[in-house]
């Protein structure tokens, strides 16, 4: 299988500069995206962490984030009742507040996707289903493709899929690129049964991409193929999300959107635990991708116990004292 | 032989097991009983009360569910620790405190007995304050003191090391972990104690002291919703001196968010506002009592039969 659509063959041969799509082009195309540099790219990320948001933008941040939440449970002990409290939360992150914006989705493993449709309906929080044989993504391409269809019809609006890491590294890009095509194909026909696309978020995992310059490569490889997010890392595996490696994802979508006009969104997903990692994330956003991309539409937060202490720091704001995780539901 | 550089001492706070400078930056002068510099010490901010809020709550599970037995022995430890140190101590308290070298030794040693005393307590409480109550019915009704979590320290004032112990000791005895703020113009002696903690058997976060002004982080202590229980010794003065801290406000502010409070002596139920005084601390305690202050009693009823 390959590159099916005319617009998507179209695509491909103005962004390569190549009518031949094969490991050999995409390799040339790949490599030739210019290197990361990995210090300027730490002394960045550090630099930008260090900015003070206070008050009435820390309060609009703080609201940003929590709509910004992809509320995430991906453990082999979830069951009908954890997913379903977690959909509570979801819909009323802070019982105490009726202000609190709610979440943007809810992610869960694709058999789970009919429990979180049932709870979360009329909420207007989506459901994120991991699919393709998450987290190691090892599993034939038939399977991914039933497991991606599974989660596409039992309702899911969005699709969180992993990518063929082995392949990548071992640079059988049109391998991964395919996948991803198929995958996007998959997604598609929920235009069938619910009247619109799931959209496709693609887990690069950059912890085990080794270096600066492959997290750049996948990113590119992504958007090439179709994916809708880019989502750094399962949550599975460490390091999960740093503030270089989002930088050089945010970096990515930046430069794809002025080639292509195509705004792509990104998630930063896993190791993200408090309200402070979640501004500095806000701020790289802010200042490198642009303020088009501070919308729950183009950025996500892969997280579990995030969300709580965005909202110990609301209340820490509302009430003027520090705030007990007592008080709050699900605590992680 | 050339002469050698002073190694001077950063005298810094302990907080989650490590000894970090304030998140503020800041620090300020100590002086001696006589008014001539000493050390700069570091200035905490409510954002390093609120962290150490955080540690002491992170470190609550294990301390509380280790076995009282073994929070004895770890106690016990550090009345070992403490001995070792004791001519840092002796310097320490003499210094602060104005004291002779003579009487300097006998308030550390006085110290480190309080500190056994209270070890020796851990597996004791709970047969002294716990009952097996009597019940119509078919079953077993027993009451158990509980550590009742994380509780916000004001240090005394005047006695930098034997006060210190005599309100920590009791409050990690029970199973509780606190938060320290230790005596304002008497800081080093606490700070020296943290050092001994660190290198003591006693987990990370199970005590937390900080150095700076009182009245500034006591406010943020005592409406901390995490914070369980406000022990408010440190709101007594220096002796002679006016009080900066209204442990009335804390008491009420304490209050808003369900924290136990431990009123400083001389505030009885009908106290005077400003009667708080600190009182003698080389006289020994009569009982367990500072110990169960910070104790919930948890009753269970059980069933009888085959």
């Amino acid at each position: 299988m390959t590159a099916t659509t005319p617009a998507l063959t179209d695509r491909v041969r103005d962004v390569l500069g190549s009518t031949s799509l094969d490991d050999a082009s995409l390799r040339r195309w790949l490599h030739g995206l210019p290197g990361v540099d990995e210090v300027g790219a730490h002394g960045r990320a550090a630099m930008l962490g260090t900015r003070s948001i206070k008050t009435t933008s820390k309060a609009w941040a703080l609201d940003l984030a929590v709509s910004m939440v992809d509320l995430t449970t991906l453990e082999g002990a979830d069951s009908f009742g954890t997913v379903r409290s977690l959909c509570a939360k979801a819909r009323v992150p802070d019982s105490d507040d009726p202000a609190c914006p709610k979440v943007a989705a809810v992610c869960v493993y694709n058999d789970l996707v009919p429990v979180a449709v049932e709870a979360l309906a009329g909420s207007g929080v989506k459901i994120a289903a991991v699919t393709t044989a998450f987290p190691s993504g090892r599993a034939s391409l038939p399977v991914k493709l039933a497991d991606t269809r599974d989660a596409v019809q039992a309702g899911a609006d969005e699709i969180d899929m992993v990518i063929d890491r082995g392949a990548f590294l071992s640079g059988r890009y049109l391998k991964v690129f395919e996948e991803i095509v198929a995958v996007r194909e998959v997604c598609d026909e929920a235009v069938a049964l619910h009247g619109r696309r799931a959209h496709l978020k693609v887990i690069l995992e950059t912890g085990e991409l080794s270096t600066y310059d492959n997290v750049r490569r996948a990113s590119w490889l992504a958007m090439l193929a179709g994916g809708d997010f880019i989502k750094t890392s399962t949550g599975k595996v460490s390091p999960a999300a740093t503030l270089p490696v989002t930088l050089v994802m945010l970096e990515a979508v930046r430069d794809w959107a002025a080639l292509t006009g195509e705004i792509i969104g990104v998630k930063p997903a896993g190791g993200i635990r408090t309200a402070k990692d979640a501004i500095k994330h806000l701020v790289l956003v802010h200042e490198t991708a642009g303020e088009r991309w501070l919308d729950p539409d183009l950025f996500r937060f892969g997280a579990s116990s995030l969300l709580n202490d965005l909202l110990l720091q609301r209340r820490r704001m509302r009430t003027g004292v520090y705030a007990s995780a007592d008080r709050l539901t699900l605590a992680t | 032989m050339a002469a050698r550089l002073d190694v001077r001492k950063t005298y810094k706070l302990y907080v989650g097991g490590k000894f970090p400078r304030s998140e503020s930056g800041r620090s300020y002068e100590v002086t001696d009983a006589k008014g001539r510099f000493v050390a700069n010490a570091a200035m905490a901010s409510r954002k390093d009360a609120r962290d150490a809020v955080l540690a002491a709550r992170a470190a609550f599970a294990g301390w509380s569910g280790a076995t009282a037995y073994n929070r004895g022995q770890v106690l016990y430890r550090v009345a070992e620790v403490m001995e070792g140190r004791h001519a840092q101590f002796a310097e320490e308290v003499a210094r602060a405190e104005g004291l002779t070298a003579a009487k300097a030794r006998a308030v550390v040693d006085a110290a480190i007995d309080r500190w056994v005393w209270y070890a020796g307590w851990t597996d004791k409480v709970a047969q002294v304050a716990g009952a097996a109550n009597p019940v119509a019915g078919p079953y077993f009704n027993l009451s158990v003191p509980e550590p009742t979590g994380v509780v916000a320290v004001l240090a005394p004032q005047a006695s930098s090391l034997l006060g210190l112990v005599s309100v920590v000791a009791p409050v990690v005895a029970g199973g509780s972990t606190c938060v320290v703020l230790a005596s304002e113009r008497r800081p080093l002696p606490a700070v020296v104690l943290g050092e001994v903690l660190a290198t003591s058997d006693v987990p990370g976060g199970v005590v937390n002291l900080l150095t700076g002004v009182t009245a500034e982080s006591a406010p943020w202590l005592a409406s901390h919703e995490d914070v369980d229980a406000l022990d408010l010794a440190g709101a007594a003065p220096l002796p002679g001196e006016d009080p900066t801290v209204d442990w009335g406000a804390l008491e009420a502010a304490a209050a808003a968010t369900l924290t136990r409070v431990v009123r400083p002596a001389g505030t009885g139920a009908s106290g005077e506002p400003d009667g708080a005084v600190e009182p003698d601390w080389t006289v020994l305690p009569d009982g367990p009592r500072r110990v169960l202050a910070f104790m919930e009693t948890k009753t269970v009823w059980h069933p009888k039969g085959r």
